[in-house]
């Protein structure tokens, strides 16, 4: 129960993101895990598919209370919000032909997509910074697959990672010979 | 349109689609745009630019963005059921590997995939927001709150919500 209001509660904080106050709750304010921990887990989670901090949600979740301990947090993180995402949905389907609240809508998604730009770039930093050419090549490849010429992801990623795996592979190879 | 088979079809496709999904919610939209917009036709794509706004503007993780296409297909039933086909089986995934990697810690190799994973994952990315761009931005002025949303975001710590709000209030006013 402790874990679905603490979950709950982060999800509802966290505008745009919640990874910020996931990492505050649990390492800061419950001191349930060390800040090392947490990267460790999280970096997980960031490896394997799939929205990232649902997974995150589930993995401590289990990790304290079994796996109703997994379901509760995962509950915490997911449920409140999808009620409110739901009465919003709902809510536009019924209201959005307002000519007012398209053109507010076409606003707020004019700046969330520079939102979005901004994080890319942020994640761009530490590569640009380590002169990863092969990075920066394996980046913009799947940039231009997806993003230009409209390939379906499956296809895309069943080519990109083991290429991307086996590149990376023999270039750290060849950094420590 | 409602009926089991839209809900078969909404749990088929997102179950599927999380898998896909390396790095995050944020880099499965261009998919989700290819299947709502382009191959099923459940929306138009002002209407993909509109859910993925009210996604932003909802508090909770990026992922609601499935909760909302689920709605707009097939109710109050679609949105849970494309939500929890989206998180489930990634989240068991996730679960039943920390579990093994817990028992056989100190392998180089989770260095190496998430080094080989970063890059493709911000491609993706970056994908969405080319996709996102191309369906918002029908307007110089629309591009300026973009590129001026973008600039202020990574330059600043204002909060996101600040940039939409501006954002939402130029729209309302007829500017774009």
């Amino acid at each position: 129960m402790e874990l679905f209001l603490a979950f709950a509660k982060m999800s509802l904080a966290g505008f745009g993101g919640v990874l910020g106050w996931a990492r505050r709750a649990i390492v800061d304010q419950h001191r349930w895990m060390t800040a090392e921990e947490f990267n460790e887990t999280f970096a997980l989670c960031h490896i394997l598919p799939g929205p990232n901090i649902v997974n995150l949600s589930f993995v401590f979740g289990s990790r304290f209370g079994g796996f109703a301990g997994g379901c509760a947090a995962f509950a915490g993180l997911i449920g409140p919000p999808m009620l409110i995402a739901t009465v919003l949905a709902a809510l536009y389907a019924r209201f959005g032909d307002l000519d007012a609240l398209r053109r507010a809508l076409a606003g707020v998604a004019c700046a969330a997509v520079g939102l979005l730009i901004a994080v890319v770039l942020r994640m761009m930093l530490p590569l640009i910074r380590k002169r990863d050419a092969i990075g920066m090549l394996i980046l913009v490849a799947v940039l231009i697959a997806i993003g230009v010429l409209k390939l379906p992801l499956p296809a895309v990623l069943l080519i990109a990672i083991p290429s991307s795996l086996v590149i990376t592979y023999f270039w750290r190879m060849r950094g420590q010979a | 349109m409602n009926g089991p088979g839209q809900i078969w079809t909404l749990m088929w496709t997102f179950g599927l689609m999380s898998l896909f999904a390396v790095g995050g919610a944020n880099s499965a939209i261009p998919e989700m745009h290819r299947v709502a917009v382009d191959i099923n036709h459940w929306m138009t794509d002002r209407q993909f630019a509109d859910v993925f706004a009210i996604s932003q503007l909802s508090p909770g993780p990026n992922v609601l963005i499935v909760t909302l296409i689920g709605y707009s297909v097939a109710g109050f039933l679609g949105a849970i059921a494309a939500t929890l086909a989206m998180c489930g089986p990634t989240a068991i995934l996730a679960y039943y590997v920390s579990r093994l990697l817990v028992r056989s810690s100190s392998s180089r190799w989770p260095a190496i995939i998430q080094a080989a994973l970063v890059p493709l994952s911000i491609g993706l990315m970056a994908a969405s927001a080319l996709i996102l761009a191309r369906t918002s931005d029908n307007s110089w002025m629309a591009l300026l709150i973009t590129i001026a949303a973008a600039i202020l975001a990574t330059a600043t710590r204002l909060s996101p919500l600040w940039m939409m709000a501006v954002g939402g209030l130029l729209g309302f006013a007829g500017v774009i």
